[in-house]
């Protein structure tokens, strides 16, 4: 039993652990902290893979932006626990067994095809230096893009969550 | 180092099944906020995935493609969010279920 | 090679005169409308006499190339006309009769409000019976067979807003429609076997044939079809209906359609296509019979009928059938003979007719007339003359060209003949009887303080006499109704028409003894039938009743036209619409037809208010979906891939 393979089944389990915990959940609250848990767990993940920018970033943005953002929405619109009312028949009944059925079969080809091909632990470093290089020139466009998206997403979400008549006081 | 390994299709399992999480809770889950996070679990997964292919392939733009996929999340929580406020606030429910004026 | 007589601008004019008078007519006076028309026909008429004064100068047949028309493969028809004796008696018997009515119209339509139209109708229908007598070859023939229809229908109705003219304008159009048909199949069949339609080229063809006895085969059919034509278009058995019906329209309208000009298009055709008829004994048969049942039924008919225009139509109808009598028994210059007599005196009937519904204020019903000889003389004795003519009294015209059939008839079976004298005995009673109720004894008419032709009024006390406009014409036709069969005597007119029909036959152990004796006959019957009317009607006027009392249902049957239209109706008329209502319109139209387009619309609602469920406005229902189609993609791609 490698070291390696222990931990990737630790923080797996983690993982998993978290994503059933948020299904299981009934106040959103608690699904939120399995969420971060899974993050938190994936940022080890990606460390083990040696993606050490990328680990980084998920905890701090991902973990710490994006979740907390999360909570204080919840906390904001003071969400309760889930009533029970009635749902959707074709979510229930088509979807989920749908949804199994081809994670099953993406799960089948992937054990078929990509059976034993190891990736060692840490295989591809990834340092901030090297991922700025490839950021600021092969993917200088998609960057300028995205900071464009973030800009569009400020406005819109002030636009959005803003007060009615605030909103039409600011229209400008 | 200990030299060791973990098979490709590992990851790619527990990617798999972090996206059929979400999917299902997606399906399953009545509070919108809840459907929310459960389409940011599906996005971990799928970066869980990118990092591993580009482990095995030695490609480091996986990684890259990761950080866009947390910018596009993040913009992507950021709106939604404010849209979950504005829907509180004309439909006094965060129940999905009880926001259906879109029929026909 | 003769030089082009322009035979063109004799149709033409008409048309011309018809076009201006119908676009121009509305707005124009009385004046310059009756100049337009009569300066057309009369010139119509003045370039058919210029011709006939060339005649003799001509080479025959003078063939008149005018344009093509149809060149498909090896079939091709042309615009071009054709003269010969037979074209040229035809010619000038339209031409002059037609404009003699031209004229007699202007005074009896004069206060009609639609006065331009009548003689736009009435030129048009010139232009169209002109290229149907000039025309080289069927399909223009054809053209102008149609033509007159259509003139005949827009006449007939010309009061259209009457009811009873409109149907019967729809009526004789329909019917004539139907022995289009058989004139249409004759005309392919001659395509198909003889690949043209040119009279020169399929005669031709035809000549060498040997005459079909066996009753069957090709020519004979074509002969049975052309005859159905002919029925459809000169009111023959079983065709004759709409003629009397016609009877609706204007009397000039009678006078030169219904008598003189277009009912005689079928024995004109039947004459021209003589060819085809001698090697179809069968054929000719057939003719024949028809004409003589037409004869013998339709004068049975004019017995009974009171009102004076139904008298004189049913009188056309039987006097067409001696026509096909003599055309059935290949004594076809004694049919157009009596095709041009029977255009002078019919002619004459119609239009003194008129004169005589014009001086009693628009009442067509005889019993309601009486005594007018004092009040009309003028009609009275032009009508007198006519009456004569028709009975076949000589030496007027009538004797003549009817005995001509009646010995033609003998020489072929004595059965025809003795039909035929029969019917000469039944048209002199009927025409007399008309005579006398309209003429002789005393006016039963109502003092009349209006009067018209049934749409105009203007008032007056008693019956008058019709202006000179009206009377002039009436004038020259009973000259030539006197005068006019003399042309047949020494069988001169048969020699003039020989080169067209080929020399007549040798007679077959009748001799000209016999042609007397017979001759003597149909006088004596002729007189009988006078005796007779006279006596009825003039004598003994209560003995009409007495008779019509004893002879009960037989009578009425005759008074009703042995029902013949109410069979029709019954038989053909009400099957018709009742299928046409019941199973195409409401089975087929409705049922099948629209609900196919409904339904396809109904379909597509129903398949989109199915699938409308899937738009539920819930998101968790499109999430599902979409979890099920990518798990269908999935299973797809991974199968693609597996392959």
């Amino acid at each position: 039993m490698s070291f390696h393979l222990i931990l990737f089944l630790a923080f797996g389990a983690v993982c998993v652990g978290g994503a059933v915990n948020l299904l299981a959940q009934r106040h959103p609250i608690n699904s939120a902290l399995s969420l971060i848990a899974v993050m938190a767990a994936l940022a080890g993940e990606y460390l083990l893979l040696g993606a050490e920018f990328v680990a980084a970033v998920q905890v701090i943005v991902y973990a710490g932006a994006i979740m907390v953002l999360f909570v204080f929405v919840i906390m904001l619109l003071n969400a309760g626990e889930e009533e029970r009312t009635k749902g959707s028949r074709v979510a229930i009944l088509l979807g989920v067994p749908g949804m199994l059925t081809g994670s099953i079969l993406t799960a089948w080809v992937v054990l078929r095809h990509s059976g034993t091909e190891a990736v060692p632990i840490g295989a591809l470093p990834g340092p901030p230096k090297e991922i700025a290089q490839l950021l600021f020139h092969e993917f200088l466009l998609p960057f300028e893009v995205t900071s464009v998206l973030i800009l569009i997403a400020i406005m819109g979400a002030v636009v959005l969550a803003s007060k009615p008549d605030s909103a039409a006081g600011k229209a400008d | 180092m200990v030299q060791s390994y973990v098979p490709l299709s590992y990851y790619l399992l527990l990617s798999g099944f972090l996206f059929a999480c979400g999917v299902v809770g997606f399906l399953i889950k009545r509070n919108i906020i809840t459907i929310f996070m459960s389409i940011e679990l599906m996005l971990n997964g799928v970066n869980l995935s990118f990092v591993a292919f580009a482990a095995h392939w030695h490609a480091l733009a996986g990684q890259v493609f990761v950080f866009f996929v947390m910018v596009v999340a993040a913009a992507e929580a950021a709106v939604g969010l404010a849209i979950i406020i504005a829907v509180y606030r004309t439909r006094e429910t965060l129940n999905v279920d009880q926001v259906n004026l879109l029929k026909l | 090679m003769n030089s082009s007589l322009n035979l063109w601008l004799i149709p033409i004019l008409p048309l011309a005169g018809a076009a201006i008078n119908g676009f121009l007519g509305k707005k124009s006076s009385r004046q310059a409308v009756t100049t337009v028309a009569l300066f057309f026909s009369g010139a119509a008429f003045a370039m058919a006499l210029w011709v006939a004064l060339r005649f003799s100068s001509l080479t025959l047949p003078y063939h008149e190339y005018l344009a093509h028309w149809i060149r498909s493969g090896s079939f091709s028809a042309d615009f071009a006309f054709y003269l010969d004796q037979l074209s040229l008696v035809m010619l000038l018997v339209v031409t002059g009769v037609g404009f003699l009515i031209h004229i007699y119209s202007v005074g009896y339509m004069w206060d009609d409000p639609s006065y331009y139209r009548f003689f736009s109708y009435l030129n048009l229908f010139m232009f169209f019976m002109l290229t149907l007598v000039l025309a080289n070859n069927y399909l223009v023939m054809f053209i102008g067979w149609e033509g007159v229809g259509l003139a005949s229908y827009l006449l007939i109705g010309f009061w259209f807003t009457k009811d009873s003219a409109a149907s019967a304008g729809k009526k004789a159009f329909i019917v004539n429609r139907i022995g289009d048909f058989g004139f249409l199949i004759a005309l392919f069949l001659l395509i198909r076997h003889f690949g043209s339609l040119t009279f020169d080229q399929v005669f031709q063809s035809i000549t060498p044939m040997s005459p079909e006895t066996a009753g069957t085969g090709l020519l004979t059919a074509i002969g049975i079809l052309l005859m159905v034509g002919a029925c459809g278009k000169s009111a023959q058995i079983p065709l004759y209906i709409w003629l009397p019906d016609a009877m609706e329209g204007p009397t000039p309208v009678s006078a030169l359609i219904h008598a003189a000009t277009m009912v005689t298009a079928g024995v004109y055709m039947v004459a021209r296509s003589h060819v085809i008829f001698e090697r179809a004994p069968t054929a000719l048969t057939v003719v024949a019979i028809i004409g003589t049942l037409t004869a013998f039924f339709a004068a049975t008919i004019g017995i009974a009928q009171t009102d004076i225009k139904k008298v004189l139509a049913y009188s056309t109808v039987s006097q067409l059938g001696y026509m096909f009598v003599a055309c059935g028994v290949g004594a076809f210059s004694a049919g157009i003979f009596h095709l041009m007599t029977h255009a002078f005196f019919k002619g004459l009937l119609f239009l003194a007719a008129g004169s005589v519904i014009h001086a009693v204020g628009g009442e067509q019903d005889m019993r309601k007339m009486g005594g007018l000889k004092s009040f009309i003389p003028w009609t009275f004795l032009t009508m007198g003359i006519a009456t004569l003519a028709i009975a076949g009294i000589p030496p007027l015209a009538g004797f003549w060209s009817k005995d001509e059939i009646l010995w033609k008839a003998y020489q072929v079976s004595w059965v025809y003949w003795l039909i035929g004298l029969i019917t000469a005995f039944i048209t002199s009673f009927y025409m007399f009887r008309l005579l006398y109720m309209t003429f002789f004894g005393d006016y039963h008419g109502v003092q009349v303080d209006t009067h018209g032709h049934g749409h105009d009024a203007h008032g007056h006390g008693e019956p008058h006499e019709s202006p000179m406009v009206m009377l002039v014409p009436l004038m020259i036709l009973a000259a030539l109704s006197l005068v006019g069969g003399l042309v047949g005597i020494g069988d001169r007119f048969e020699h003039f028409l020989a080169p067209v029909f080929g020399a007549t036959d040798a007679v077959e152990g009748a001799s000209h003894g016999t042609e007397v004796l017979l001759m003597g006959v149909s006088v004596a019957v002729a007189l009988s039938g006078w005796w007779l009317a006279y006596l009825l009607y003039y004598k003994r006027p209560e003995l009409p009743q007495k008779i019509a009392d004893a002879l009960g249902g037989f009578y009425q049957t005759v008074v009703h036209k042995y029902y013949v239209d109410e069979i029709y109706a019954a038989v053909f008329v009400k099957p018709l619409i009742d299928g046409s209502t019941r199973i195409l319109w409401q089975d087929v139209d409705r049922k099948i037809i629209d609900a196919a387009v409904n339904d396809a619309g109904d379909g597509a609602r129903h398949v989109s208010d199915e699938a409308r469920h899937m738009q539920s406005g819930n998101i968790r229902s499109y999430a599902g979906w979409i979890a099920a189609g990518s798990a269908v993609v999935i299973a797809f791609m991974i199968w693609m891939g597996v392959r």
